[in-house]
């Protein structure tokens, strides 16, 4: 209790001054550590897939993405101070946020006790999905049409960033083409972390459907291990028009489609699995959903084509 | 005072945070990362949910941690596309603001 | 109470249709994202006939069974599973849609006419994009569960922020911006308002939470939260900010997709969370405020589009201000007067009105297209002889127009007339003066692009671009349709009322 006393000061003092930071860089980097500290609440909170998720997408990507991008701008960042709003606004948006914050106060304490909860129900049914990890359950199963159209909502932020490139560059490879430094330090952290990475994502995916893990902390981390190649030098990333790069784009939510498609014939409804087969077709869907989630990752990461295409 | 409730208090402080900071903020990306910060008080609430919901053997109910996985994924594509945009915005204007020029 | 079992095949005859409403459009998006180059407009092209029968069929089952379609998504049954649901106010909204993608699918295939060799950014991404948008809408109007609905809030914003700045002027990219922030704003207060059910209800299936409500703080902020953020992406006044720049600055056809179709989401899913999860609760002061912000949206509005120079940020606002008749219906249809006969007339009239105004803005966002491209710009003040060069465009924005003002016959005659009727039986006569007001205004902002077009030019007119008949023809033929819908006999709308919890 102690700790989480101190953990809760703790996120909250770096929320504050992420928030309170004159230079963007340094409020992104609190971001960064205020995502870990956050991770950690979630393992307190008897959520040890969340806490993988939170560190690796929610700090992690999200942190790695923001730093890219107040590296870019740079400068501007400063001079936008200039526009700060006027105190009145400032009042107003302060008691706003202080009138939410104590209504959420009030509503968390008023919380029903017992707290109405579905584990139970979870627990109850678990067995026809042939899964032991509950909330790869919810995910894969019980709640299947949400990942399926959440996997649609990544695609479609990345169909949408493409379409920011310019006209010209149109069919290049997106973000910048990093020089490969065959001496240079990132080479050699690159070179030492990619096959550790790729173990521990292929850890992380293979033992989600009994313990925390799965699909969505697998492919961040696959992900984070291909970023790295390229800020290394050592891989492009390729072109968008690429028809390989389309396909495993595609790969894992065209699987899905097709054993949820087939789950009319075979299991009596969409996205149903029949009981003795459900963890063969479940796996059998992760395994491309893995692979096309973390293409999506690094790519939305890498940002619309900047490089001119090759003709 | 249970763990779930100090958490709890923590995610509303998180939410009231963010929310100012996404009015007052000028630059675009302090509203971006105003937003994660909001987002990251909406998904602690689910964790406390989920924490109060513990049963039948689970440390907390599967369902709103399910949840929160789907949401921060959506989370990280929101930003991932906010971001592009105000990338290409400083690219053609040099500028990255949202005030009007007129 | 419905408990959870694993039952396949326990859906309604035909509800596997609705599965179908989503599962074919965001497969397309699949398709045309594996297969590229001209194939994202060939995909769109026949899967607009097949969408658009699927949305018959629904519409055609939920009559004939006078019945809710339901299918349980993997045969699991809420709270546990999601549910998916057509009643009749599903159905009509699907077929609109239906409907409207197509129309506005044919008009786009000149501007985004894909290369014959490789793939051009700009077609690829629209024909992508709006299979997107219309898996989404359906989504939306099929959804049974408050976290579902949120993906599907989430998948609609994700194809339609893009579409804005698919031209690439700065102008464009900043508009776009800012709809996302607004947009991930009302998202992330939704998802508050659905966490705060879950933790006091321990359900988000719509149906379940519904019998477990009670009147209590946790409820009231809850929808209080969820309907704030959904304010924001429907553009009510005062959050209309972003949506002028937004949609004014689309190409045509994203234009009429945005104001006609994409903001009627959040709209619809207030209209479900206020008669559907919060049936019986005393809300007559809120619905107040929200009658309040629409009467605010429909002057502010109006008043703003009479002084726009330009046509489509003219129309821009004034789908600001046909956006708070949306929401004159809440006033006037929820409790106290909900069973009220005139309640059921008000919700109605808010309905068709959501209808009447995606047909007949999508048709006057088209026709502005045409005109900007024929003039090669769109100041209102240099129309002067668009009237001879392109009649049937003029009469098609006329005949939109119609349904603004709220003049027979059109569909927005219809819901005007149904919100005044209501709000003078229940003795709410001030909404009435609003709904006159507002449809004065509209008629002068009308009248003025009208007789500028029809007014002679000082020098000969010079068309940059010749406009098709074809392309002329798809956008007075929407036109008409709202038109048409101020024909239709009270008869079908009881379409409108199965499902409806009473």
């Amino acid at each position: 209790m102690a700790l989480d006393a101190v953990l809760a000061v703790l996120v909250v003092g770096v929320a504050v001054w992420t928030v309170a930071a004159r230079d963007t860089f340094a409020a992104v980097v609190g971001f960064v550590a205020f995502g870990l500290l956050v991770a950690l609440i979630w393992v307190r909170l008897a959520a040890p897939d969340v806490a993988l998720t939170e560190a690796a997408l929610g700090s992690g990507l999200t942190g790695g993405l923001l730093l890219g991008a107040s590296t870019r701008l740079g400068r501007t960042e400063a001079e936008a101070t200039g526009e700060l709003p006027g105190g009145l606004l400032q009042f107003a948006a302060a008691t706003v946020s202080v009138l939410v914050s104590a209504g959420l106060i009030a509503l968390v304490l008023l919380l029903p006790e017992p707290a109405p909860t579905l584990a139970p129900k979870v627990a109850a049914n678990i067995a026809a999905t042939g899964l032991q990890n509950p909330v790869t359950a919810v995910l894969m199963a019980y709640r299947a049409i949400d990942t399926l159209l959440e996997v649609m909502v990544l695609l479609l932020a990345l169909v949408g960033m493409w379409s920011l490139a310019p006209d010209h560059l149109w069919g290049g490879a997106p973000g910048r083409r990093e020089p490969a430094d065959p001496d240079g330090v990132l080479t050699f952290v690159a070179q030492v972390l990619l096959p550790v990475g790729i173990l521990v994502a292929i850890h992380i995916f293979w033992v989600g459907s009994v313990a925390p893990g799965g699909e969505f902390q697998g492919a961040t981390i696959f992900a984070a291990m291909w970023i790295l190649a390229t800020m290394a030098g050592l891989a492009n990333t390729p072109p968008v028009m690429r028809r390989s790069l389309r396909l495993l784009l595609i790969a894992g939510p065209a699987v899905f489609f097709a054993i949820g498609l087939a789950g009319f014939a075979i299991a009596g409804a969409f996205l149903a699995y029949p009981a003795d087969y459900a963890k063969l077709l479940i796996l059998i869907i992760e395994i491309p959903l893995t692979l096309s989630i973390a293409t999506t990752l690094a790519l939305l990461v890498a940002g619309p084509p900047e490089q001119e295409p090759q003709r | 005072m249970s763990i779930a409730i100090l958490y709890g208090l923590c995610s509303a402080v998180l939410v009231g945070l963010g929310l100012f900071a996404l009015i007052t903020h000028p630059q675009p990306l302090r509203k971006i990362l105003a937003f994660n910060l909001i987002g990251s008080g909406v998904f602690l609430l689910f964790g406390v949910v989920a924490h109060n919901g513990a049963a039948a053997g689970f440390g907390g109910d599967p369902v709103p941690q399910a949840l929160v996985i789907t949401g921060l994924v959506v989370a990280f594509a929101s930003t991932a596309l906010a971001v592009a945009l105000l990338l290409r915005l400083f690219q053609e204007t040099g500028r990255a603001t949202l005030q009007s020029d007129d | 109470m419905i408990e959870p079992l694993l039952m396949p095949g326990s859906a309604t005859a035909g509800g596997f249709l609705l599965v179908l409403a989503v599962v074919l459009p965001v497969l397309g998006v699949l398709l045309s994202l594996a297969l590229g180059g001209r194939h994202a407009e060939r995909i769109a092209l026949i899967l607009m006939p097949a969408g658009l029968a699927v949305a018959g069929a629904t519409t055609a089952a939920v009559w004939r069974t006078r019945a809710v379609l339901q299918y349980f998504v993997g045969g699991w049954y809420p709270p546990l599973g999601v549910a998916f649901r057509a009643d009749g106010l599903s159905a009509v909204m699907m077929l609109v849609t239906g409907l409207l993608i197509c129309g506005i699918g044919l008009f786009a295939r000149v501007q985004f006419a894909s290369p014959e060799q490789g793939e051009g950014r700009a077609p690829f991404a629209f024909w992508t994009l709006l299979l997107a948008i219309w898996g989404g809408l359906n989504a939306v109007f099929l959804g049974g569960d408050l976290f579902n609905l949120y993906v599907a809030l989430e998948l609609l914003t994700f194809a339609a922020v893009p579409l804005v700045s698919l031209d690439g002027r700065a102008e464009t990219i900043k508009a776009a911006l800012r709809y996302l922030l607004f947009a991930l704003l009302g998202s992330i207060l939704y998802l508050l308002g659905a966490v705060l059910f879950y933790g006091a209800y321990g359900a988000l299936a719509i149906v379940i939470l519904s019998g477990r409500v009670r009147a209590e703080p946790v409820a009231w902020a809850a929808i209080a939260l969820m309907t704030a953020g959904l304010l924001a992406k429907a553009a009510l006044y005062p959050f209309h900010l972003w949506l002028p720049p937004a949609h004014a600055g689309a190409p045509a056809p994203a234009s009429a997709i945005l104001s006609g179709l994409v903001v009627k989401a959040p709209f619809f899913l207030v209209v479900r969370l206020w008669f559907d999860v919060m049936p019986g609760q005393p809300q007559q002061a809120a619905a107040q405020i929200l009658g309040t912000l629409g009467a605010a949206a429909i002057l502010f509005g109006s008043v703003v589009a009479l002084r726009q120079a330009r046509l489509k940020l003219l129309i821009a606002y004034s789908t600001v201000a046909q956006i708070g008749y949306l929401f004159l219906m809440f006033p006037l249809a929820v409790k106290p007067v909900t069973g009220h006969p005139w309640s059921t007339f008000a919700w109605t009239g808010g309905v068709v009105q959501a209808i009447s105004h995606a047909v007949a803005k999508a048709a006057m966002f088209l026709a502005a297209g045409l005109i900007a491209e024929a003039l090669g710009h769109d100041r209102i003040a240099r129309l002067a002889g668009i009237g001879r060069a392109l009649p049937v465009t003029v009469l098609a924005f006329g005949l939109g127009g119609l349904s603004l003002m709220g003049l027979p016959p059109s569909g927005g005659f219809v819901a005007k007339a149904m919100l005044l009727s209501a709000a003078v039986s229940e003795g709410q006569w001030w909404w009435a003066v609003v709904v006159l007001t507002g449809g004065l205004l509209a008629a002068g902002y009308v009248f003025l692009v009208l007789a500028r077009s029809l007014a002679d030019p000082v020098e000969p007119l010079r068309l940059s671009a010749t406009i098709s008949p074809g392309r002329q023809a798809v956008v007075l033929a929407l036109a008409l349709c709202a038109v048409l819908l101020g024909f239709v006999p009270l008869r079908p709308l009881e379409l409108l009322q199965i499902g409806r919890p009473v």
